[in-house]
């Protein structure tokens, strides 16, 4: 069992995460940001590898893309980011990013350092559920990196079920069909597409993601799931930096 | 050897529909859909009767007397560039639409890069009366302004990619993220041979008419419908996979292929995806792209906005490591003279796309028997303010 596998055993409610984007607002923050979100008392991060073409975020994630990318972030960079906190940090770290990076930098070289850099799942959002099993699975399993997978509004009863079966910590539960950031908050619509999953009785638990910002939001997202991600939010606190403070004050918020 | 998609969306190693789950039902519906109708006699008697009479074809397969005599060999020229909108890009428009429309779609978003692609989509949109809404990247809205003038008039809404290089690239990105954000009433009508599976055999479907025809026409002029030899510009590659459909599987005909070297492929500023591409994955499909080490897509570069894309569709990517298609290219220099050549030899101002390929008959060996046709996917009137500033007109 890994570190991801075990959070989602010991706690089953109001469990929140947090997505930032490496190299965002500025190089070597990875540290502080994961540090001061720890202490904060936030359940598990997803550090975001920044990507040219993220074909699933909204504005704000493109933003920090791009600005990460021109400050220099890369897959070593980040790497190496990760690896110099790995004494300091015991809450699970996601890798969150495309597959083409993966792919590109070469599976097992990118698998090896995310073990060593204390990564324990990945959430890729174009990497296909019928790709992952078929070229992917074994592979992740033998570096016991827990894959996360996503479903909306939009996914069939059917594909959900094969989604539980595939996924083995968590099921990202993406709140409307959209890109990251783009909703601020959630419709009565939304509530019923929650309580249709909660209903479903899944044996992964479902963990909210996309459109949570705030107290509110955070709070009607932990009455369905177990928890909730909130991400293009956050990325906007820490704009003009990151200190214990901006990042103390924001969790608070979100806590209420 | 086949060249056809197999059942899980893939050409050999390259393919597939690597779309994040909020796009899986809307590509899963058009998978499950798009054969069927396609093949339905109710899409093929529209399909055919619109190509005719709205679209003005068979285009014509015209022998190029002086090019010949340059070059040598007989040279044909598949006029693309007489089509309605002025390029190849209509014939899958056309077919798109319908195929939206048997969907019950209400909303068409579309990408475009030098705006052939957008204009051909707001002018079915039109024909049909369904709302469009095209994206273009900031820069070639610049210097396409012609082509925006035209989507416009057409009641097309089109909105500017401001990320990333603000070409074709970042037009596709922001269409794809439209749809995920619209996911059931809207039709995303992708204009080349890239994208998830069933885009690129869907729209390579929809170019076939190109060789079709190719075939007729060369057996009635020459007795023979196999030529020696086809060349076609590849961006994404539509116009080229229209023009080789039928042929893939005949050995006997040489299928090339020209990409757009930019400033060289010695440069940073190109757009040779298989002279300088690596495996990887773009808009849903794993194909040749131009990356650097972490995956990071290379910002392309042509003087032609509709070959200024990183990628190449999958077929492309398979013909070429397959070798059954051989791969060239032509810089922007090159292009510009292929085109000032075919304007005063023959009377036709080609768009700077198919331009590329006309280059290629500098770059290859050409007997004196030889049948070449060279696909001239666009007519220029588009590019004039390009063609005014380098040739100094």
């Amino acid at each position: 069992m890994n570190k991801l596998q075990e959070l989602f055993k010991n706690k089953k409610e109001d469990i929140l995460s947090i997505y930032f984007t490496a190299g965002y607002p500025e190089l070597n923050t990875s540290g502080d940001i994961i540090k001061n979100l720890e202490k904060s008392g936030v359940d598990f991060i997803e550090v975001g590898m920044p990507f040219s073409d993220p074909m699933a975020d909204g504005p704000t994630i493109q933003e920090t893309s791009e600005v990460a990318l021109k400050n220099g972030m890369n897959l070593d960079v980040y790497f190496n980011e990760l690896k110099a906190i790995t004494g300091e940090v015991d809450i699970p770290l996601i890798a969150m990013g495309y597959v083409n990076q993966m792919i590109r930098f070469g599976t097992d070289k990118f698998l090896t350092l995310c073990k060593e850099s204390g990564i324990s799942g990945l959430i890729l959002p174009d990497l296909p559920l019928n790709v992952y099993e078929k070229d992917f699975r074994a592979k992740f399993e033998e570096y016991n990196m827990v894959n996360v997978f996503l479903i909306t509004p939009q996914t069939s009863e059917d594909r959900i079920k094969e989604i539980d079966e595939a996924s083995n910590a968590f099921i990202y539960m993406v709140s409307s069909a959209s890109t990251t950031g783009s909703k601020s908050n959630i419709a009565d619509s939304q509530l019923e597409y929650f309580q249709r999953m909660k209903d479903m009785e899944l044996n992964n638990p479902l963990v909210i993601g996309f459109g949570i910002s705030n107290n509110d939001t955070y709070t009607k997202a932990c009455k369905y799931a177990s928890g909730a991600i909130i991400g293009s939010a956050f990325v906007k606190a820490i704009k003009n930096g990151v200190t214990e403070k901006v990042v103390s004050d924001f969790i608070n918020m979100v806590k209420g | 050897m086949s060249y056809e998609v197999d059942k899980d969306g893939f050409y050999g190693d390259f393919g597939g529909a690597f779309v994040p789950e909020l796009l899986y039902p809307n590509v899963k519906e058009l998978e499950d859909n798009y054969i069927q109708i396609l093949e339905s006699d109710e899409f093929q008697d529209e399909y055919k009767s619109l190509l005719k009479d709205y679209v003005g074809r068979p285009s014509p397969l015209y022998l190029a007397k002086r090019l010949s005599a340059k070059y040598g060999g007989t040279i044909y020229l598949k006029r693309e560039d007489l089509n309605h909108t002025g390029a190849h890009k209509v014939n899958n428009t056309v077919g798109q639409i319908l195929l939206a429309q048997k969907l019950g779609k209400k909303r068409i978003i579309a990408e475009t890069g030098a705006g052939q692609h957008g204009v051909a989509t707001a002018t079915v949109c039109a024909l049909m009366d369904l709302e469009c809404i095209v994206y273009m990247g900031e820069v070639d809205i610049e210097r396409q302004a012609p082509n925006v003038a035209r989507m416009k008039m057409l009641g097309a809404e089109v909105r500017p990619a401001k990320s990333g290089s603000k070409t074709l690239k970042d037009a596709t990105n922001e269409a794809i993220r439209d749809w995920i954000n619209n996911p059931d009433d809207t039709y995303y009508l992708i204009g080349s041979v890239v994208g998830p599976h069933p885009y690129p055999d869907l729209v390579a479907r929809l170019q076939a008419v190109i060789s079709e025809e190719m075939k007729k026409q060369l057996k009635e002029k020459t007795g023979n419908e196999n030529p020696d030899k086809i060349i076609a510009c590849v961006g994404g590659g539509s116009n080229a996979a229209g023009a080789f459909y039928h042929y893939m599987d005949n050995d006997d005909v040489e299928l090339i292929a020209v990409e757009a070297a930019g400033l060289g492929v010695d440069t940073d500023k190109t757009a040779a995806t298989t002279t300088l591409g690596t495996a990887g994955i773009i808009h849903g499909s794993k194909t040749l792209l131009m990356q650097d080490e972490y995956g990071q897509i290379t910002e392309p570069h042509s003087i032609s906005a509709g070959l200024d894309y990183p990628g190449i569709g999958p077929m492309h990517a398979h013909l070429f490591k397959t070798g059954r298609g051989t791969f060239l290219n032509a810089t922007d220099r090159e292009a510009l003279m292929a085109a000032q050549e075919l304007t005063l030899l023959e009377g036709i101002i080609p768009a700077l796309e198919s331009s590329h390929a006309l280059a290629a008959l500098k770059k290859i060996e050409i007997k004196e028997n030889d049948t070449i046709v060279i696909n001239l996917s666009g007519r220029g009137d588009k590019d004039l303010e390009t063609y005014r500033k380098y040739l100094k007109y």
